[in-house]
């Protein structure tokens, strides 16, 4: 399993985490993306910007 | 074989439920699209797909990208259409109006010594909104003159050109809650009162939502205010006041990670049955 970028904890993922996911650090609280499923990679998630929403 | 392409950035739990959604229907085959990785090819592309499902979080991305698709022939949910429209609360305010549907008092003001001029004329308090904008940011309640003064100069000063592009809204009273409906084609499917002790309801913005009784008022009102943007697969938010609903916003986007279990709806398994209705339908 992956490390978390920020706090370094280790990050459970299921079977069926898609590439580009938004999860977050179960140890930490950090907004993680999955950037890579094979194997598993992260990154931190991109800040919100002015035209995000609905 | 019906191919959908479900075009994403982050994939969030409603992307998420979607994808699990597509995945339970035999003969679908689902494209992931994120747009950070897209790139076309004008009057070039050919894209395997019947229909993109646009669930994006950039606006001006997702706007973009559809009228590319549309462009390069494809069906979209939403349309670039619904997508200009709803990602703009002044042309959204427009045809509300065009629509006669019911709607908080509104101007729209371009500098800021006419904007304060309008605000005077409604009385206070108002609410100052960016005309694009999303989960409630950057929306100012303005109490008073001194406010309005300040906020405007901070506005015209600070912000970016579309800062001064000043949409005004009377400020309705709505004792702590207002309504959030789903729409889904010619179907108001769900509806959830979204609640919160500050002014700003926004479930992103900490309101908590609970079931929200579908009255004929309300579902003919929210299918109303859907067709008026376009149609297609959208929510609206709805105050109530003592004279009947009042339409504040329709969302093109729409998050629904928070109404499922509170509405006993399934709402991302009616959202697959309208998208492959419509994939899957000559027109």
């Amino acid at each position: 399993m992956p490390e978390c970028p920020v706090c370094g904890g280790t990050v459970d993922l299921k079977g069926d985490t898609v590439e580009g996911e938004l999860i977050a650090c179960a140890e930490c609280g950090s907004e993680l993306e999955v950037t890579g499923v094979n194997p598993f990679t992260l990154a931190e998630a991109p800040k919100e910007e002015e035209d995000w929403g609905e | 074989m019906t191919r959908i392409g479900l075009m994403h950035s982050l994939i969030r739990p409603e992307e998420k439920l979607l994808i699990r959604e597509f995945q339970t229907r035999e003969g679908v085959e689902l494209k992931l699209i994120d747009d950070r990785k897209l790139s076309y090819n004008l009057g070039k592309d050919k894209f395997d797909l019947d229909l993109v499902l646009e669930r994006c979080i950039n606006h001006s991305r997702a706007l973009h990208a559809l009228r590319l698709f549309e462009s390069a022939g494809l069906k979209c949910i939403n349309s670039s259409k619904v997508a200009t429209i709803c990602g703009d609360k002044i042309l959204t305010s427009i045809h509300l109006q065009e629509h006669n549907i019911p709607q908080p008092e509104v101007r729209i003001a371009f500098t800021e010594e006419s904007t304060l001029q309008a605000i005077e004329e409604m009385g206070y308090p108002v609410v100052l909104k960016p005309a694009v904008g999303s989960w409630g940011r950057l929306l100012s309640k303005v109490n008073d003159r001194d406010a309005a003064e300040s906020i405007l100069e901070h506005k015209a000063t600070l912000g970016t050109y579309h800062h001064s592009i000043f949409y005004i809204q009377k400020y309705i009273e709505k004792n702590g809650r207002d309504i959030r409906s789903f729409v889904i084609g010619d179907r108001c499917i769900a509806a959830i009162y979204r609640s919160s002790d500050h002014w700003i309801t926004n479930t992103a913005r900490g309101g908590i939502a609970q079931n929200c009784p579908l009255t004929d008022e309300l579902k003919t009102l929210s299918v109303k205010a859907a067709k008026a943007v376009g149609g297609g697969i959208v929510a609206v938010d709805l105050f109530e006041t003592k004279n009947g609903l009042l339409v504040n916003e329709v969302n093109y986007t729409m998050e629904f990670r928070n109404s499922i279990t509170t509405t006993g709806v399934n709402i991302p398994e009616l959202i697959v049955d309208y998208v492959l209705q419509v994939a899957q339908s000559g027109t």
